[in-house]
């Protein structure tokens, strides 16, 4: 046997993820100084994306076996590790005033958010089970202890929130990963692939073991995108993570999940589970997000009902790996400036607070209200955000397409739930401050003293001008998303 | 791009313009700024009618780009004899209504006004199914955001009601056109016109679904009970253009887009929907007949008026529909300009209440006198606007003959009169009678008006927003050739393919 060749440039977008994290921890190292890891982080992260747009989504696998490779660049691969590039500068720039703060050591914080990219270029690149979950799992275990990574400067209130959500997520996340690579093994048992484009159904006397294992890979990735009925950990955990780490999250991690979800559920037929586990995530999870109070649990419940969309898409198997993977990256361009206006209304290193907390918080800062209502507007499917409007879209066209009208109508019918509570939220941004029980000469004046308008960081500031960019380019151009797909 | 394409894009470009503008100016100047841009939206709109060809029955102009070809959507705008005297509608009651806000402060309301503008607008002219669809749901948050940021007492409720109650209704529209657009694999309404290329099932099933969707919309009893609410709430400008040309998205779209892309399954449904528009025409003079407020008495008032328009539609023949599409405007003039006088009445008395009003003829004879012409142009006095499209609808249901239309005729007659009923029953207690001064006047008994009772006088802003209204009401009442003498081809058009 010879060795084989290795398609090096193939690999460019995992050397430029790796290197990050590598070159982040050389710069902690070296300077010691936050400018320079940020520096590292970012230009990393560019390089990444610059990588995978130079491999392009056309170039031959690498690894391979026989006709099989573990390493397959796809359209859908390329834009993945765009948008985990992209995802993880964004998390970094909404970091920025909080690790200037000192909530976190930023050469750690930083190293381990580039461990978490390099995963999620990883997942999209995949073309075996191993790779696969071996991707999913580098994306995840950075985040057990990013979530839980918070120092208190002293006289700071001392809170143990952030240290129970990382044990329960990763507690949670073991169990899953367990699950999943017993559903890999079962399959592997009974048909012997492992390759993606080996996967098959099973037939014969093994046939219920490989679906048992289909099942089991299934449930175990739906941990990672919280599906309901797995899903209880995400709104304990995006509460106790420090804000920008939730958004990841709720982002690229969700991402990843999709991502693996749909390399199984494209080639193997998990319909029927797929189908139930996506109407129960998006009912409970809309319903449940209408009785929340506190913003991040909200924004946690809403994004499990977002899951819940994907997850619909995908229950058309191969034929709604595009739309699925369209809606997600609508999803988290929508998701990221909803995070980051969060981030920009609260004081560094705060936590989501309460709906309360934003009573009025749109005629302080239009700006800022303008992009979470865009943000809003979006997630819910209607205008002003266009985006989330195309996404709804997609989704519905591919099910009725594939003859899966029922399941339309309960997506469909479940963005009016949604909208119930994002128009709610939305309203209060605008509604005017309370009256004191007691009389004031000038409630303005006490209303600005009670709420004062913090000023937005410019690394902020800059994700999200840049995002909310994004947000409306692909609202008015579509079709760029849909060909980069394709 | 010919001189009419640029002037097409523009009726729906620059309003959307304008309210970037306008959300980026000081109070003052925006509002000024506002009220200009919807006055050169008027420009376009009144060069559209040139671009029509004489003998052609087709499209006077349209401009064709595709936009997302993922979804088969093009940005394909269009425009007929059917759209055109809703957009001129659209049009006029913008400028009225943004002329209207100089006397208030009102950035942000202006800018709203501007982005439905080019909803609404958008709308009426978009030629495919999928563009219909995004430009339906642009109007929806700007509305909700008029209602629950300038409205009454109990307007965030109003609003919720509002705006749920219409995404329930889009997304019956969302499934039907992408059924449609799936099935015959193109959204463009020029292609699908006729049913071209759907069988009769997917016909059945897209009908079913495009009817709900514009039924909550138009509204359709038993699906109107958020129109009160919202009307009764929202500020005059809101109610101006909720009565005037929102409502009409309802009508316009089960003409151009359910009966256009699905003719069987219209024709199926037909009684079904004659039965709901008779019933929407009893129900809302009966209840009209108890309403002890004002402008809920307007509101249900457009339920019957409404069901009137469906009552035409609902009889497929060309008189019928013709009756619908003069019945659409005449009610968008009629009810824009009862609004108003509404929200004058309420301005001065500080309350709309129908008991606490009185001896308005005394008080202020001159607004009595445009109340009392509105009122009697809705309850469809002959040679007033609001006479033919009541009327032919009621013919139409009687030429279309057998038990069940005849039967239908006779009760929108009946309910024709009980119109006239609740209209004269409401001049009486508001124009008529002694002059009461109202509870909340009185206690403060230092209202600027001459001793405590209304302001006399109407400002002259309220001449400029009335006027054209009032103008236009007896102009389309004389002359209905004015909006339906280009009607006749499309609708021709639409008939001929029904079995």
């Amino acid at each position: 046997m010879t060795a084989q060749t290795v398609d090096h440039v193939s690999l460019l977008p995992l050397y430029a993820a790796a290197g990050t994290a590598v070159l982040v921890l050389l710069a902690d190292l070296l300077f010691a100084s936050r400018a320079a890891i940020f520096g590292a982080l970012t230009s990393g992260g560019i390089a990444t994306a610059a990588g995978a747009i130079v491999v392009g989504g056309s170039r031959v696998g690498t690894f391979c076996a026989a006709s099989s490779c573990s390493w397959v660049p796809s359209p859908l691969a390329m834009v993945a590790a765009v948008v985990f590039a992209g995802l993880t500068v964004g998390v970094l720039g909404l970091s920025v005033p909080s690790l200037r703060l000192g909530t976190a050591p930023a050469g750690e914080f930083c190293f381990l958010l580039a461990c978490s990219m390099t995963g999620g270029v990883v997942v999209g690149y995949a073309g075996d089970l191993i790779t696969l979950i071996v991707g999913v799992e580098t994306l995840t275990l950075p985040l057990y202890l990013l979530v839980g990574l918070r120092r208190f400067v002293p006289g700071e209130k001392v809170s143990t929130a952030s240290a129970s959500a990382s044990v329960t997520f990763f507690l949670i996340s073991v169990i899953s990963t367990a699950i999943a690579l017993l559903g890999a093994a079962l399959n592997y048992a009974a048909t012997g692939a492992l390759h993606l484009d080996r996967l098959v159904d099973g037939v014969g006397p093994f046939a219920p073991v490989a679906n048992a294992g289909v099942a089991l890979l299934v449930i175990g990735l739906a941990f990672k995108v919280a599906a309901v009925p797995l899903h209880a950990w995400a709104p304990a955990t995006y509460e106790g993570a420090p804000l920008p780490v939730a958004a990841y999250l709720s982002t690229a991690s969700k991402l990843g999940g999709v991502l693996a979800l749909a390399a199984i559920v494209a080639r193997v037929d998990a319909a029927a589970l797929t189908g139930v586990l996506a109407v129960l995530t998006m009912t409970v999870g809309n319903l449940v997000a209408l009785r929340q109070t506190r913003m991040v649990r909200l924004l946690a419940w809403s994004s499990i009902a977002q899951a819940g969309y994907i997850l619909a898409a995908l229950a058309l198997g191969g034929a709604g790996v595009a739309a699925a993977a369209a809606y997600s990256v609508f999803f988290v361009v929508l998701e990221l400036i909803a995070f980051g206006v969060v981030v920009a209304l609260r004081p560094p290193g705060a936590d989501g607070g309460s709906l309360l907390a934003y009573r009025g918080a749109g005629r302080r800062s239009p700006w800022l209200g303008a992009a979470l209502v865009l943000a809003f507007a979006g997630l819910a499917g209607l205008p002003p955000g266009l985006a989330g409007l195309f996404a709804k879209v997609t989704v519905v066209d591919a099910l009725i397409d594939n003859g899966h009208g029922w399941l339309a109508g309960v997506v469909a019918l479940n963005a009016v739930i949604g909208l119930a509570y994002y128009v709610r939220v939305s309203a209060l941004l605008y509604t005017k401050p309370e009256a004191p029980g007691i009389s004031v000469v000038d409630p303005a004046l006490l209303e600005a003293a009670t709420h004062p308008r913090l000023p937005v960081s410019r690394a902020v500031g800059f994700v999200l001008a840049a995002a909310s960019l994004v947000a409306v380019a692909l609202g008015f151009a579509p079709q760029l998303l849909f060909d980069a797909l394709s | 791009m010919t001189i009419y394409q640029v002037a097409l894009v523009a009726v729906v470009a620059l309003p959307a313009l304008g309210a970037a503008v306008v959300a980026l100016l000081k109070d003052r100047t925006a509002r000024l700024v506002g009220t200009g841009f919807a006055a050169v939206t008027l420009l376009p709109i009144i060069l559209l009618p040139f671009a029509r060809s004489s003998a052609d029955g087709g499209l006077w102009t349209e401009v064709d780009v595709s936009w997302v070809s993922a979804l088969n959507l093009d940005f394909h705008l269009g425009v007929d004899g059917v759209s055109y005297p809703l957009v001129a509608l659209t049009g006029l009651l913008t400028v009225l209504c943004t002329a209207y806000l100089q006397k208030s402060s009102g950035r942000a309301l202006t800018a709203l006004l501007l982005v439905l503008e080019a909803g609404i607008a958008g709308t009426f002219l978009s030629f495919d199914l999928i563009l219909f669809f995004l430009f339906f749901e642009v109007v929806l948050l700007p509305m909700y955001a008029v209602i629950a940021g300038w409205g009454g007492e109990d307007r965030r409720r109003a609003a919720r009601k509002f705006v749920l109650y219409t995404l329930f209704g889009s997304v019956f529209l969302l499934l039907g056109v992408v059924t449609v657009a799936v099935s015959a694999g193109t959204g463009d309404l020029a292609e699908l016109a006729g049913g071209a290329g759907l069988d009769r099932t997917t016909q059945y099933a897209a009908f079913t679904l495009l009817a709900i969707a514009f039924a909550v919309k138009a509204p359709l009893w038993p699906l109107h009970t958020w129109l009160p609410d919202a009307h009764t709430q929202a500020p005059t400008v809101g109610s101006v253009i909720l009565a005037g040309v929102l409502l009409k998205m309802g009508t316009y779209g089960l003409v151009r887009v359910g009966v256009g892309v699905a003719p069987l399954g219209a024709e199926k449904a037909a009684p079904v929907l004659g039965i709901l528009a008779v019933a929407a025409i009893l129900a809302g003079s009966l209840i009209c007949l108890r309403q002890t407020e004002l402008k809920r008495l307007i509101a249900y008032s457009s339920v019957g008026h409404m069901g009137f328009v469906l009552l035409g539609i609902a009889t497929l023949s060309e008189t019928g529909l013709q009756a619908a599409l003069l019945g659409n405007v005449a009610h968008g003039l009629i009810t824009g300009l009862l609004f108003f006088l509404a929200g004058a009445i309420k301005d001065r008395a500080h309350t709309g209440e129908l008991s606490e009003l009185g001896g308005l003829r005394e008080t202020a004879p001159r607004l009595a006198g445009v109340l009392g012409f509105a009122a009697i142009a809705s309850l469809g006095l002959p040679g007033l606007a609001g006479f033919w499209g009541e009327a032919f609808a009621v013919v139409a249901a009687v030429q279309r003959g057998g038990g069940l239309w005849t039967t239908l005729a006779v009760l929108a007659a009946i309910g024709g009169a009980l119109t006239a009923a609740y209209f004269l029953r409401l001049l009486r207690r508001v124009t008529h009678g002694p002059a009461r001064v109202p509870a909340t006047v009185a206690s403060t008994a230092l209202a600027p008006g001459a001793n405590g009772h209304l302001l006399p006088g109407v400002t002259t802003v309220e001449w400029l927003a009335w006027s054209p209204l009032a103008a236009l009401t007896l102009a389309v009442g004389l002359a209905p050739a004015l909006v339906l003498i280009a009607t006749s081809a499309p609708v021709r058009a639409l008939t001929e393919a029904l079995p």
